[in-house]
């Protein structure tokens, strides 16, 4: 590919890349400069790789040999460059840009930790309805984790992964969305299902794969999807959700649609090569998309410090050109409210946003992960009380008047009962069928797969001894 | 592929008269399809064949877009998109950054969310770098959402050896893509096949793999009036019988049917009567027009450029084996590219593929025409 790479490179920076619909400034400066680059071409191509160096390198020296020759000049191209992408001006000093900024980059909050609104925030205001189912949401989310995590323990499922500590995240980005928006969810996510209208039925018949679940018993436990909610069924292998919601993205702005594409990721996706590709394509591309990174601090055992060296994730959103924000992820009202304005950007301006929440994982990673193996203790706890987003905004509720202890006890103890009965309910359910071992991989079965099931059907019945009794025939 | 990388060197250097004249030529380019097909001799090149299945299908169906590097305004690294841009427009016909993982995924969200995207690959090797794409999502999203989420999409570009390009350029990945259940995999030879096989990848609801091959996209074939029809499409499955044959079955696809042909032409001359099967489909595998026509000659070569081992011929010997074994009059010939990375070499590079001459003489020894292999071991 090398060969071609360098080539294509070079056609690139002699056409317009071409834009549509929603024009924006960018592109006209990029019309203004395609002029300029095609007459002069043959030139300008050389100019990046050698002509760069060569200016440096000469800067370097004079100010190595300790002569200050520099002149006031008047010629205008010493002012700047009309370089693709806009102006850039030239700069007498030698100035390396900092690998790390002095100050990171701040956090956006609206809650402090008592739950009182900090003075002067801006936020979008909610109703006590939906702020009410917020709160319930979350306390759902949490039940709903401790419990499906002990039945994985008692060995009733194979697998699970909890969201503790990312309650916030989950739901309240959920609620600043529509139901028109698509979200192609990473794993941590079930809550943004849930915010949408999923049962814990549904939840239930999915863990334990029976006739009922939407995969038909297919995927793995946890890894939920529902076109009804447009929530697309979970991809396993980190980041491949990122390219395709661009794709995704771009066939909403292909039929103009009122409607944006969201898809999460944790601090560890953001090293993934599909993380980077995704990122540069809607930049470019101009599509509606909210990348919204759960920046939790750990990537299975990988602390953030060893996953990345940047200030976070935030900092490679604007470097690749999008609009990027930094929220205190486990402030609902926060992430409530950089949600709703990022979604009204990304529709009105069709760009992308970038969000980068920061939260912590207070769950192991998985079922098959013991997170205390290599983080401090006291580190979990601090997040699981000090910093708890539920406890939190449940604070501010109670402020209002519109929470007390005892709809607090009722909520919890419904929410129980509710979904043990769900769990009771989806492991008495059948299992799918056999024909459906079949069914999915082609639109339409081809004749190799009826022939391997008519096989299989005539196996078991010469030896159904040796075939489980729960699988329908 | 170097002509290329040449001409694409050129066209860095073009002033903007020149650029302004190869814009004209692309023009009028737009109009030379319909011309020639209504030339007296009817034949047209793979190329125009591919161009015209893509151009008719995206003019019936507003949903097929068209993606990859270089597909709009440079037309396509081997002109197969020429036109498009200037016909549909730069929301249908993207140019993408160089990034495969890129435009693969970005491609297959477009699927997953109602669009039939087209992506080119400039060529089949760069395919690796987004291979995640098309076997962990791509070809099993409708299985694992239970039929909730259907990719409508066609991966197509060069396949398999070109000339003088190296190891990193020349290879078959029939096989690779044809292991994975969810995929189809197509295999043109002729610009009969370009056509109808597109046509049919475009319009199917699965994920479909359509490996071209460089060398055949110059070629010219002659074509009936139904080929050049914009409803003609061909069945996705279904080999072709090229040629006719009685005494031995040579199963091909590519630019192998090609040799195969040729080979045919060279045993009529002794006496031999060759049957050629086109296999078109790579998966689904057309197993019963193989079967069939090994059960008639008793004999089977098989022909692919692609590595031996585990390859398409390894698969077909399995096939005939399991159904047709006692049919067999003499043991299976597996002829494929050499177990090397390809060498550049034009010496070194032709004896890594497969030649006319190798089927020629593969086809005396099952005929026992000539000592079999394994008796001069």
């Amino acid at each position: 590919m090398a060969c071609m790479v360098s080539r294509s490179r070079m056609a690139n920076q002699l056409r317009g890349k071409m834009s549509f619909l929603l024009g924006t400034c960018m592109r006209s400066s990029w019309t203004s400069s395609k002029a300029t680059v095609c007459s002069t071409s043959a030139h300008r191509h050389r100019f990046p790789s050698s002509f760069m160096p060569m200016l440096l390198f000469q800067r370097f020296s004079t100010a190595k040999a300790g002569e200050c020759v520099s002149q006031p000049c008047d010629d205008p191209n010493d002012q700047g460059l009309d370089f693709p992408g806009g102006k850039v001006s030239f700069s007498a000093e030698m100035r390396f840009l900092s690998g790390s900024p002095e100050e990171r980059i701040s956090c956006y909050r609206v809650l402090d930790d008592y739950g009182h609104i900090i003075s002067g925030s801006s936020f979008q205001q909610i109703n006590k309805e939906v702020a009410l189912k917020i709160y319930q949401d979350m306390v759902t989310l949490q039940t709903m984790d401790i419990i499906f995590y002990e039945a994985q323990r008692q060995g009733r499922i194979s697998f699970y992964l909890t969201s503790i500590g990312e309650e916030a995240i989950n739901i309240a980005s959920a609620a600043a969305l529509t139901m028109d928006d698509i979200v192609l969810p990473q794993y941590r996510e079930p809550g943004v299902l849930l915010w949408r209208g999923f049962t814990l039925q549904e939840f239930a018949n999915h863990n334990f794969g029976n006739k009922s679940d939407y995969g038909k018993g297919r995927q793995m436990p946890i890894h939920y999807g529902c076109k009804r909610l447009n929530y697309f069924t979970i991809s396993s292998p980190i980041s491949t959700q990122l390219p395709q919601a661009v794709g995704v993205a771009y066939s909403l702005k292909m039929d103009r649609k009122n409607a944006c594409a969201i898809t999460y990721f944790g601090d560890g996706a953001t090293s993934e090569g599909d993380f980077h590709a995704a990122l540069n394509f809607a930049a470019v591309l101009e599509v509606p998309i909210i990348f919204f990174c759960r920046n939790n601090g750990w990537a299975i055992s990988t602390p953030t410090t060893e996953q990345f060296r940047s200030d976070g994730a935030v900092i490679k959103g604007q470097a690749y050109g999008i609009r990027s924000i930094r929220v205190d992820g486990n402030d609902a009202l926060a992430v409530y409210s950089a949600v709703r304005a990022a979604r009204e950007m990304v529709i009105s301006e069709c760009q992308p946003v970038f969000v980068e929440a920061l939260t912590y994982r207070v769950g192991h990673h998985s079922t098959s992960d013991d997170s205390t193996k290599y983080r401090p203790l006291d580190e979990i706890e601090h997040w699981r009380t000090a910093r708890d987003p539920v406890s939190r905004y449940r604070k501010w509720i109670e402020r209002n008047g519109w929470w007390n202890d005892e709809v607090e006890d009722n909520l919890r103890s419904n929410v129980k009962k509710e979904l043990l009965k769900a769990i009771q309910i989806a492991e008495r359910l059948e299992k799918p069928a056999i024909n459906e071992l079949f069914t999915d991989v082609y639109d339409e079965a081809p004749s190799n797969l009826h022939e391997q099931e008519k096989s299989l059907r005539e196996m078991i019945k010469k030896h159904p001894e040796d075939y489980p009794s729960d699988v329908p025939i | 592929m170097l002509g290329v990388a040449r001409r694409r060197l050129g066209c860095g250097g073009f002033s903007s008269s020149m650029l302004g004249q190869t814009l004209e030529r692309i023009r009028l380019s737009n109009s030379i399809l319909p011309r020639s097909f209504a030339s007296a001799a009817k034949e047209i090149t793979v190329r125009d064949a591919l161009n015209s299945a893509l151009d008719e299908e995206m003019s019936a169906d507003s949903k097929v877009i068209l993606m990859g590097e270089e597909v709009g305004e440079y037309q396509g690294a081997y002109k197969i998109s020429k036109g498009l841009l200037d016909k549909y427009g730069p929301e249908r016909v993207i140019d993408t950054p160089i990034t495969e993982a890129g435009f693969t995924g970005i491609g297959v969200g477009a699927a997953y969310y109602g669009l039939r995207p087209v992506i080119e690959f400039m060529t089949f090797n760069f395919s690796l770098q987004a291979i995640d794409h098309i076997i962990n999502s791509a070809a099993k999203s409708n299985y694992m959402s239970a039929g909730q989420i259907s990719v409508p999409i066609v991966f197509r570009g060069p396949n398999g050896a070109a000339a003088g390009v190296g190891a990193q350029h020349s290879q078959c990945f029939a096989s690779w893509y044809a292991t994975c259940p969810g995929l189809k995999v197509l295999c043109p030879y002729s610009a009969e096949d370009a056509r109808g096989l597109l046509k049919a990848a475009i319009r199917d609801p699965d994920p479909v793999v359509f490996l071209e091959n460089e060398l055949m996209y110059g070629e010219s074939f002659p074509v009936s009036d139904e080929v050049l029809d914009s409803s003609f499409c061909l069945p996705i499955g279904k080999a072709k019988i090229e040629r006719e044959g009685k005494d031995v079955t040579i199963t091909a696809f590519s630019k192998m049917v090609g040799y195969a042909l040729k080979a045919a032409e060279i045993l009529s001359k002794e006496g031999i009567s060759a049957e050629v099967i086109n296999l078109r489909s790579i998966r689904p595998l057309d197993r019963a027009t193989i079967n069939s026509s090994v059960r008639k000659t008793n004999r089977l070569v098989t022909v692919e450029e692609g590595f031996p081992q585990h390859g398409v011929g390894a698969e077909i010997c399995t096939s005939v084996v399991e159904e047709s074994f006692e049919y067999l009059d003499a043991p299976v010939e597996r002829i494929a590219g050499a177990d090397v990375p390809m060498p550049y070499a034009a010496n070194l590079e032709r004896m890594a593929v497969p030649q006319v001459e190798d089927i020629v003489r593969a086809v005396k020894r099952t005929c026992y025409r000539s000592v079999p292999m394994a008796a001069t071991a």
